[in-house]
């Protein structure tokens, strides 16, 4: 199918003078900025090892299991991370919690997160409902093996131990206590997510996770400029 | 002990210290000018550079030399294996057997050492052309290299160097006819004391200003430096002629590159810009004591400056396309050399003032740039206009 013509740019060569076309000035240019690099010499390069790199608050590391003000494991083993993780890479066994743990019916028996499988994207601690589960500033994870690198409950609360101290990795919210779900019994049992306009399309709803169409052909349309 | 060196000739011992001093002195420089290269190249990008072996890696050379060294040696399985272990030899060979006619110092200064002669081979009445003889012998090593690989890549790489070889010989060699005609003599020692005797306006540079343009330009394209190194360009040709090699053999190929270099610089210095002469402190009439110290640092100081020069132009000229070498080279380097070597013959056969050739060398070059520009103006004026290209395409 040949180009359309209305598609087809033409361009013109720009016009070169007589000192452009025998290049000597581009080439003193050239000399001119290569040894201005060299006297006036301003380095952009972080010298690693001994400096280390300034992280956003963010940063997305290794993952950490916290713990709870009590020192267990504040996993409830509920599943969401390792539905929500996108690389598959958690694999969590739960059990029924210990009687002695009145605020939950359960807890992991085994909670296996793979980092090199891991793509630290931070859906885990975006779907954990207690905050058990959050990813460090640690950025430098080595190991001889790949076996050392599949981090079991222990290794990660380790992780929780190492970092909770440290400044970068603060625990995100409710420090030392459990996350709003593990007091379920205390919240209102229904409640909307956030406050909704009357005329937002969700507000009209004859049933949950549904938009009518009946009277509005075009429900995807901005409401601007719906018709 | 005074026995023994009554049966030694001293001929020979001077022979021997020149060529220990020489390929010595040459060996530990190139490790180091392979460290300053690094450093410059990484200071004009913003780099640091290596700085990880000794205080400012000043013991990086030891570090590049001992990974050279224990370095597995891979020889591909179906590479011609003589010519394959040959080529890196010959490359260095050559190169350094290129230098045995360049003099590193004030040959025959008033107090040297008897045994410090700073040439190894003197008096060779046929030195330049020796010197281009051998140096364009080194395509051979890269020839070979590529071709004994048995890969596709290399190959390519070595058939560009051998044209492009061919091609900057022509103008090398034709550049320096000036300064032979006008020295009435090839023997770079000569042509050295030519210009110091003469003092700082007989530096070769004033009255052959385009033949040195062309020699460096030349020389830089036959020592395969940026923007000439055509031959192992990475995008192209992934490495080039030496794909195939590694460890000691790649660092052969490197060390002649080098050499080349040096000796480019050496010359130069040597035919242009008057050599260990700079006025005031080092003439041929300066007898103070130690007086060849300083002409031996003046002339170190020339070609470092030209060494520093290659390095500058590495990174500022980016590599030229083969169709822009072969056109600069064939178009350009060739005619101008022989316009100014025909200049200098008619100066010389009518007897005028050598002056002359400098204006008429600049003269050259305008004249060059404005037939170049003509041409490119004609071309453009002649080439169908966008509005016009696009009404042929639609119809």
């Amino acid at each position: 199918m040949p180009v359309a013509k209305n598609d087809v740019m033409w361009i013109e060569e720009p016009e070169m003078g007589f000192w452009e076309m025998t290049f000597l000035p581009a080439i003193v240019d050239g000399l001119k900025t290569t040894i201005k690099h060299v006297t006036n010499y301003q380095p952009v390069t972080q010298q690693y090892p001994e400096e280390k790199p300034v992280l956003p608050l963010h940063y997305r590391g290794v993952h950490r299991l916290n713990r709870d003000e009590k020192g267990r494991v504040k996993c409830v083993a509920c599943m969401l991370c390792a539905t929500a993780c996108p690389a598959d890479c958690i694999s969590i066994e739960a059990a029924a919690a210990p009687p002695d743990w009145p605020d939950r019916d359960k807890f992991p028996a085994s909670f296996i997160l793979d980092e090199l499988r891991c793509i630290y994207c931070g859906m885990c601690e975006e779907a954990c409902p207690v905050d058990a589960i959050e990813l460090t500033h640690i950025y430098d994870l080595t190991g001889e093996s790949r076996e050392e690198l599949i981090y079991n409950r222990e290794k990660l609360l380790d992780v929780y131990d190492k970092t909770k101290d440290d400044p970068r990795d603060p625990l995100r919210t409710r420090r030392g206590k459990l996350g709003p779900a593990a007091e379920f019994s205390t919240l209102p049992t229904v409640a909307p997510a956030t406050q909704v306009t009357p005329g937002d399309r969700s507000a009209q709803s004859i049933a949950p996770g549904t938009i009518h169409t009946f009277n509005n052909p075009h429900p995807f349309d901005d409401p601007g400029t719906a018709r | 002990m005074d026995k023994i060196f009554e049966y030694i000739p001293q001929g020979l011992i001077i022979t021997l210290v020149a060529i220990v001093a020489a390929v010595g002195a040459m060996l530990g420089v190139i490790s180091y000018l392979i460290l300053l290269e690094r450093k410059l190249s990484a200071w004009m990008q913003d780099r640091r550079g290596p700085n990880r072996v000794g205080p400012m890696g000043i013991f990086q050379p030891f570090a590049d030399g001992a990974k050279f060294l224990l370095k597995e040696d891979v020889i591909p399985a179906n590479a011609d294996k003589v010519l394959f272990l040959a080529a890196p030899g010959i490359g260095l060979l050559t190169t350094m057997l290129a230098f045995a006619v360049v003099p590193y110092g004030p040959v025959g200064a008033a107090g040297a050492p008897w045994f410090l002669r700073f040439i190894i081979v003197p008096g060779v009445d046929i030195g330049i052309v020796f010197i281009f003889a051998v140096t364009s012998l080194a395509v051979y090593g890269v020839i070979l290299g590529g071709w004994a690989s048995n890969n596709k890549y290399s190959a390519l790489g070595s058939l560009r160097a051998s044209a492009q070889v061919i091609s900057y010989e022509i103008p090398l060699g034709m550049s320096v006819l000036g300064i032979a005609l006008l020295g009435s003599t090839l023997d770079i020692e000569k042509i050295l004391t030519q210009q110091a005797s003469g003092g700082f306006w007989s530096w070769y540079f004033w009255t052959q200003p385009l033949a040195c343009l062309i020699f460096f330009t030349s020389a830089m394209a036959e020592a395969n430096r940026l923007p000439f190194d055509l031959s192992e360009c990475e995008q192209e040709l992934v490495g080039g002629f030496h794909t195939e090699y590694s460890s000691m053999k790649f660092a052969l190929f490197f060390l002649g590159e080098y050499t080349h270099v040096i000796t480019t610089s050496f010359l130069t210095a040597i035919l242009f810009f008057g050599g260990w002469h700079f006025p005031w402190i080092a003439t041929a009439e300066s007898a103070y004591a130690g007086a060849w110290i300083v002409k031996l640092l003046v002339l170190l100081a020339k070609v470092f400056m030209v060494i520093v020069l290659i390095m500058l132009l590495r990174w500022t000229i980016p590599r030229f396309r083969f169709d822009q070498l072969m056109n600069l080279s064939w178009k350009a380097l060739i005619p101008l050399s022989l316009a100014n070597m025909l200049s200098v013959m008619t100066v010389l056969q009518f007897g005028w003032d050598r002056w002359l050739l400098g204006p008429i060398s600049i003269g050259l070059f305008v004249l060059a740039g404005v037939i170049s520009v003509g041409f490119k103006r004609a071309e453009i004026r002649h080439r169908p206009s966008a509005a016009e290209l696009s009404q042929q395409l639609v119809t």
